[in-house]
């Protein structure tokens, strides 16, 4: 069975491409999750759907675009302090406001029009080899500049306060990880859709959170969730000829919502 | 060698002075209370003496040295104590992020720091809270976990802004206790800022009072009177003694008291 999936070419792609995305977003998102700036994530993700649509006016790769303006937004994002980039009304208008011009650029660029489902919702069965390496280099950045920050990032994201006491420079760690997050974003945008990046990078690292009581055990659950709902999700489009998107959203929400239902362990001691 | 030191020392933010021509010193080993109104600059005087504000005149020191961000010496326990509500993360990871959390890299804890870690939740009697989840942590418990997080390194100052807040009577009770214990026992100095004088008066050696971008340090007999609080208040302030306790009353109203009232999601910057 799994080598009538494997004899198709696009469908490896497909399963390497999903595959690097979700283990990048299911790492990325769970910081993401932690800090509770996952709207900010979602923001993003409009922002990239802008960026997408005049790639294709001006006769470039949507996913330069999108690269460029998530990355120019996480900055802006992180430069204008968390007091911007935690408000969620400053960021519901700028994300409007993203959507609105990725509008306008699909008006002045009608035949590009086809694509625009491809950038909202994702296409990773047209996904090509050169893509693929793409991605493959996106995710090696963006682990290896997660890695390099990981520690004062979880300080400075459970104690902010005493982080700055001790000398971790608040505005740099959170401004270098918004650009993170627009690399995964970015990434996420080519399997799920600028629509539907919350599928892999909030639902399985938020499942996660609610069964894992250590980083380590987190970390490694959130990018296996990411993972399995990611090919299962493709596995289950091939037999049923559902959207990919559909499957993986679908997946995503089943596991977070039964993570939410396993009680938590030693309530018994809770207020 | 004085712990804390001001001479003449100005102090201000965005330009306010939240404190002016302040001086004093403060001994090792002095277990200080640190009260004064809302806004009265109890949270900006602790960012001070960490090296997080620019100042604006005189001299501040810290163990002889001017304020530096980073200070190995100082235990802090900050008033705004961001906790993220679905977090499972147990006590002695939560403690682990702060130990050495400003290097880059990865996570690592190595068996001192576990060691460490473990050796002083015992001091403050909460061995049990590294394997429980913060989520699951009361009130109290999450500020003695603090607590010994603060504790840890060895430091020579600590500095703990509000730690009472939001706790009921049984935990206040506990925490200064715990923070009485483990500071004599390592000849720790304190800096203990608080709403409420009465809770703190068998433990305290000196009073440091901030009001109207002043400050006065003394005992309590010395500070507490209504001649300095009416100064520092800069209105009428009557100082009752009953049975124990004191009590700082303006215009027939408890000021601590009143000023507790509009704790809820003011800073106190």
């Amino acid at each position: 069975m799994v080598t009538d999936i494997l004899h198709y070419d696009f469908m490896i792609n497909a399963f390497e491409a999903a595959g690097i995305v979700a283990v990048m977003s299911g790492l990325v998102g769970f910081f993401l999750v932690m800090r509770g700036q996952t709207f900010a994530g979602h923001a993003l993700s409009h922002i990239g759907f802008a960026g997408a649509t005049g790639a294709g006016l001006i006769g470039l790769a949507p996913l330069w675009g999108l690269v460029g303006f998530t990355l120019a937004a996480g900055l802006a994002m992180g430069l204008l302090s968390e007091r911007i980039s935690n408000r969620d009304v400053a960021i519901g208008v700028v994300l409007s406001l993203a959507l609105g011009f990725g509008l306008l650029f699909l008006h002045y660029y009608t035949s590009f029009a086809t694509q625009a489902t491809a950038i909202l919702f994702g296409n990773v069965l047209a996904v090509d080899r050169a893509t693929i390496v793409t991605l493959g280099l996106l995710g090696a950045i963006t682990l290896a500049a997660l890695g390099l920050m990981m520690r004062p990032l979880i300080f400075a994201s459970l104690q902010p306060e005493l982080a700055e006491a001790k000398g971790v420079p608040l505005r740099f760690v959170s401004t270098a990880f918004l650009a993170i997050v627009a690399l995964a974003v970015s990434a996420c945008a080519q399997i799920v859709g600028v629509l539907l990046v919350f599928t892999l990078m909030v639902g399985p690292p938020a499942a996660a959170q609610r069964l894992a009581t250590t980083l380590w055990s987190g970390l490694v659950l959130a990018a296996l969730f990411a993972l399995a709902e990611a090919w299962l999700g493709i596995v289950a489009a091939f037999y049923t000829d559902w959207p990919v998107s559909f499957c993986i959203a679908l997946l995503s929400g089943v596991v977070y919502f039964a993570a939410l239902a396993v009680p938590a362990r030693g309530t018994a001691h809770a207020h | 060698m004085n712990v804390v030191e001001l001479d003449r020392a100005t102090i201000s933010i965005g330009g306010r002075n939240v404190l002016s021509d302040v001086s004093f010193t403060i001994q090792p080993g002095e277990f200080i209370g640190v009260l004064g109104p809302n806004g009265s600059g109890k949270t900006t005087l602790m960012r001070a003496l960490l090296g997080l504000l620019p100042q604006a005149a005189g001299t501040v020191r810290v163990l002889g040295r001017a304020p530096h961000c980073g200070n190995p010496d100082i235990g802090y326990l900050p008033q705004v104590r961001t906790v993220l509500p679905d977090l499972r993360v147990r006590g002695l990871d939560f403690i682990a992020s702060s130990l050495h959390g400003e290097r880059w890299g990865l996570p690592s804890l190595s068996a001192h720091d576990r060691h460490a870690i473990e050796h002083t939740l015992a001091a403050v009697g909460a061995r049990d809270l590294a394997r429980r989840p913060l989520s699951n942590m009361s009130g109290g418990e999450r500020q003695r976990l603090l607590l010994a997080q603060a504790l840890i390194g060895a430091p020579k100052l600590l500095l703990l802004d509000e730690p009472l807040i939001s706790l009921d009577q049984r935990h206040q009770e506990v925490v200064i206790d715990v923070v009485r214990k483990a500071c004599r026992e390592r000849n720790i100095t304190v800096l203990f800022s608080a709403h409420e004088l009465n809770q703190l008066l068998g433990t305290l050696d000196r009073v440091l009072y901030l009001g109207n971008g002043k400050a006065v340090l003394g005992t309590v007999d010395e500070v507490i009177t209504t001649p300095v609080l009416s100064r520092l208040y800069g209105t009428e302030i009557n100082v009752l003694r009953a049975d124990g306790h004191i009590f700082v009353m303006s215009h027939g109203r408890d000021v601590e008291h009143a000023d507790h009232m509009h704790e809820h999601g003011d800073h106190g910057h």
